[in-house]
């Protein structure tokens, strides 16, 4: 299988680590092999056309914006 | 019907009546100083967490139909004053987060809206939204709840104009003047059991984030309610003071608080002998500036253009306080 790209999007407040942790966790419960990068620049962020943090990317699309999403939601996504 | 609006649903008389006889079997005197102080401040937060869930709950539902892509789109159709207008009444429906203000300020730039629908937008999220709508009218009755969102808007859309007419776009920070065109996205249309989720998420993690501020919040104004003299409340903040809605609004700007947290404040001082105003004050500069959104906010504008945003707030705020005060009697 293929190694999937997450990436959580923020700007390091307690919501953007909370979905990053999510994240984490949504990938060792499922046993799916990622790489999760956690990106906080600002530049890169707007970049991607996304207005709120955080923000979740799979696979460079933007999947969803705004949500501190569980890991179960994350997973059902991936 | 109005009044039992206010004191039975939103005020929730029954809980205080509920909790004065539980803490009375225990063996407190309510009608004791310390008795009323631990009274008001079991109900205080029982009371303000309950609305919070609810209006959390209603509000975030509401605003799942207004993302900020939608929102920008909406404002580019706008020109001139009506432009700001519509950026001030977006700001109290979209959803808003403070560290989500830098990307929406390169977001709204980058699309082309001018900068003062960005500030009209920026100056209205924090400071007018559905939730404080209600709170308010439970606390202070829904002419003053009314007022301060007119109010609120409007000093949100004179001072996006004001920074509009400066012309400052030499003052934003490269980080945002290089930020390129957004890709605009097909808008997603969530069902409405995914609008439910997201409102659920909004109110955990909001009870979650204010709680600490509410506790403090109702913990000083039991604290003013019982234990401060209203003489002396009067004298800072009441009509003998006629710089009250300055020092409010002063020590109001870089407190960082939720206007969940500083109802009871507010409630417990007005009752005290503050004026209406002057309380309006202090609430308006807590939710709208804070020392953590400035320094956020300084990532993507120029000290200059910072230094003004905080101006032309803490001016309007002030301004809104004495017109509060001088209308107080047609208010109350």
């Amino acid at each position: 299988m293929d190694k999937r790209k997450i990436c959580v999007l923020g700007g390091g407040c307690r919501k953007c680590e909370a979905l990053l942790a999510a994240a984490k966790e949504a990938v060792q419960n499922r046993g799916i092999n990622a790489d999760i990068e956690y990106i906080t620049d600002f530049a890169v962020i707007a970049g991607y056309g996304i207005l709120q943090t955080p923000a979740l990317m799979v696979d460079g699309k933007v999947v969803s914006e705004g949500r501190v999403l569980r890991a179960k939601d994350i997973g059902a996504l991936l | 019907m109005g009044t039992f609006i206010q004191e039975q649903i939103l005020g929730m008389q029954g809980i205080r009546e509920l909790m004065n006889r539980g803490l009375t079997a225990l063996g407190l005197d309510t009608d004791s100083r310390i008795g009323g102080s631990i009274l008001f401040f079991c109900y205080d937060v029982v009371k303000i967490s309950i609305l919070l869930c609810v209006l959390i709950f209603f509000v975030s539902y509401i605003q799942s139909f207004f993302p900020p892509q939608r929102s920008r789109r909406i404002m580019g159709r706008f020109h001139g004053i009506g432009a700001n207008a519509v950026g001030a009444l977006l700001g109290t429906v979209t959803p808003f987060c403070s560290c989500s203000s830098i990307p929406i300020f390169m977001g709204f730039t980058s699309a082309g809206l001018p900068l003062g629908v960005t500030f009209s937008f920026l100056i209205s999220s924090p400071m007018v939204d559905l939730g404080s709508l209600v709170l308010l009218a439970g606390a202070f009755g829904p002419r003053v709840a009314l007022a301060y969102v007119l109010f609120g808007l409007l000093v949100a859309v004179i001072g996006g104009t004001i920074i509009e007419h400066l012309h400052m776009e030499e003052e934003l920070e490269d980080l945002v003047r290089n930020a390129a065109a957004p890709a605009e996205r097909a808008e997603s249309s969530p069902s409405v059991r995914e609008r439910l989720s997201y409102a659920g998420e909004q109110v955990s993690f909001t009870l979650r984030k204010v709680f600490p501020y509410l506790l403090l919040g109702v913990g000083v104004g039991a604290l003013i309610h019982n234990w401060i003299p209203a003489g002396a409340v009067e004298t800072v903040l009441g009509s003998r003071n006629p710089l009250g809605v300055v020092l409010a609004s002063l020590i109001g700007v870089p407190m960082y608080a939720d206007i969940f947290g500083t109802i009871p404040v507010a409630e417990a001082l007005l009752a005290k002998g503050a004026l209406l105003g002057t309380v309006i004050s202090f609430m308006m500069a807590v939710t709208t500036l804070s020392l953590p959104s400035l320094i956020l906010l300084r990532k993507a504008v120029k000290p200059k253009l910072l230094g003004v945003f905080i101006l032309l707030c803490t001016l309007g705020i002030i301004a809104v306080g004495y017109v509060f005060n001088g209308i107080q009697a047609v208010l109350l």
